[in-house]
């Protein structure tokens, strides 16, 4: 399934349980996936046309009625493009709206570099008060959906939209403020999330075939980040590797080392977008371009073990 | 009127007070405002100064936030808080930040400062309304200047769109803004055009400082089946004479120990009249 046919599915359900619920669009409802709502919830789905800072503050105003608005649009539209709206008439005015960026990253592909966003995150993270979550599945999304209404503040979902294969299963228990953990190992501790949650499960392939078994967590929850799971793995492995499809400022590498600077500093390599800008380009070859796949991972892993402190 | 016109005095003496106590402030654009506050909550506003939060309330949304102190002195006029927390304008730990904020300050219905997002989220919550059908009315107040943001004219169009006709907006046309006036700065007119080609209906108040005239201008925006928008022709710092000559440096300024008696003295002088 779709990860925006996830998101409508689960929209759906949740709106025809809480009529306090509205979603409202910046003229990217189809590609978003979100057109059947507008004509199920007609009231309660609209369009603002193509004006972002606008949806924002009409969001802002409808939850201090008493709504629950979801805002969507591309994550770089999300995010940097309505960052101040964001900052003052959502979270600094303490508004309950959830912002929807979707196609984030390299995900963005032949949208090019005006509309991957490499710095959302990063935009956003200095913000007070707002969680950012980053699923990796349509089973994670779902699961997410109905916390992050009940969760009574911002919350940014920065989600790939299209067809992409599941990590989790339905059986599993999932947290919106604890990580996940995909495999338990000593040798190092790969933090990971989004799309490259995929790549990294490819890269461990080849670590296993060497023997290195890693400690693999996913951190969907970028803020607040789930503190003791990360350092009960770095206190088991003394080694870190982060992977991120964002830029390594301002992302997972940089909550995790402002987190793990003060509290237990350890030996630490990245994979993510080393400050560049983006490019038009399929997501395999962007991968490829930016240092992004699995092999980079593997090559990383190995150098960061060496280095590991215990 | 007469009435409503001796409480703008005491509205403006309060102003005075207020920002007199820090010795700076806003004080141009909330002395041009006085008037369409006070014939707001004194014949229009649908609110319960003892449930500022009451369901299905009349609403209003001050986007140029920097008019908090006129905002507050007529909020505690009506009996939201104590006159007594003007005093503590901008003090540590206040209510009455500079910039309206609607989790700080009784009676405020949104957090407002940086300019334009306020009338967005002004259009929301008359949205709102419309979904809830409550039947309240939703007021705003924008600033000429701050009609140079892009916001504005986005949230026009959507009120235009969603046929918002419990959306009632005034601009506090001063004609002035930090940098100059508005004509050097960046030049509007002909505004009222401009509303009307966006899908509103316009009034055009000639005295922005005439209860009278305010007063009717509401009246028929409640009866328009569109969003209107008020356009005030205000004077900037009016009513107190070394505000009003201070011209577009009034925005925020320095008021001294004598600044202050001097304008008390008129504004007393005023009441007693």
């Amino acid at each position: 399934m779709e990860m925006r046919q996830a998101l409508a599915k689960e929209l759906d359900r949740l709106m025809e349980i809480n009529p306090n619920i509205v979603v409202i669009d910046a003229d990217l409802s189809k590609p978003n996936g979100l057109m059947a709502l507008k004509k199920k919830y007609p009231e309660r789905a609209f369009d603002v046309g193509i004006a972002e800072q606008n949806m924002a503050s009409i969001a802002a105003g409808m939850s201090s009625y008493g709504f629950i608005p979801f805002i969507n649009t591309f994550t770089p539209f999300a995010t940097r493009r309505i960052c101040d709206q964001i900052a003052i008439s959502i979270a600094y005015a303490k508004q309950n709206v959830k912002i929807i960026g979707t196609d984030p990253g390299i995900s963005a592909e032949y949208n090019g570099g005006t509309h991957m966003s490499f710095e959302d995150i990063g935009v956003l993270r200095s913000i007070p008060d707002i969680v950012i979550f980053e699923p990796v599945d349509t089973v994670q999304l779902s699961k997410a959906m109905p916390q992050i209404l009940d969760y009574n503040g911002p919350v940014y979902i920065r989600m790939f939209r299209k067809e992409i294969s599941n990590i989790f299963s339905k059986e599993e228990q999932f947290s919106l403020f604890s990580t996940s953990n995909l495999q338990k190992g000593n040798d190092l501790s790969i933090f990971c999330s989004g799309l490259m949650v995929q790549e990294t499960m490819k890269a461990n392939e080849e670590l296993s075939k060497i023997g290195i078994k890693a400690d693999i967590i996913n951190v969907h929850t970028l803020k607040p980040l789930d503190k003791p799971s990360i350092l009960k793995s770095v206190k088991k492995t003394g080694a870190v590797l982060t992977v991120e499809n964002h830029n390594v400022i301002g992302g997972l590498k940089s909550a995790i080392c402002e987190f793990l600077m003060e509290e237990y500093p350890v030996p630490l390599k990245s994979i993510g977008i080393n400050d560049k800008f983006g490019q038009v380009g399929k997501i395999d070859y962007l991968k490829k371009i930016y240092k992004m796949q699995a092999e980079d991972i593997v090559k990383a892993a190995v150098e960061i073990k060496s280095k590991r402190k215990n | 009127m007469l009435k409503l016109d001796k409480e703008c005095r005491i509205i403006r003496k309060l102003i005075l007070k207020t920002i007199g106590t820090l010795g700076v402030g806003h004080i141009g654009g909330s002395l041009s405002i006085v008037e369409a506050l006070v014939v707001l909550y004194a014949n229009h506003m649908n609110c319960d100064p003892q449930n500022p939060k009451m369901a299905g309330r009349d609403r209003l949304i001050v986007s140029k936030g920097h008019s908090g102190p006129a905002v507050y002195s007529v909020l505690a006029r009506k009996g939201y808080f104590s006159e007594d927390w003007l005093l503590t304008l901008n003090q540590p730990g206040t209510n009455l930040p500079s910039h309206c904020d609607m989790n700080l300050t009784p009676g405020i219905d949104m957090t407002t400062g940086s300019l334009g997002q306020g009338f967005s989220c002004a259009a929301g919550i008359a949205k709102a309304s419309k979904i809830r059908n409550d039947g309240a009315t939703i007021y705003a107040i924008i600033g000429d200047g701050e009609s140079q943001e892009g916001q504005i004219w986005e949230a026009s169009m959507f009120a235009s769109q969603h046929k918002l006709d419990n959306l009632i907006a005034f601009t506090d046309y001063n004609k002035m803004q930090i940098d100059g006036t508005i004509d050097e700065i960046c030049a509007l007119e002909p505004l009222d055009a401009k509303w009307r080609a966006f899908g509103w209906d316009v009034v055009v108040v000639k005295n922005g400082h005439d209860c009278n005239e305010i007063d009717s201008a509401i009246r028929f925006a409640k009866f328009s089946n569109k969003p209107t928008m008020i356009i005030l022709h205000t004077i900037k710092g009016n009513g107190i004479s070394f505000a009003e000559s201070a011209g577009v440096d009034s925005h925020s300024m320095q008021v001294n120990k004598e600044l202050l008696a001097k304008a008390m003295e008129e504004l007393e002088k005023a009441i007693i009249d």
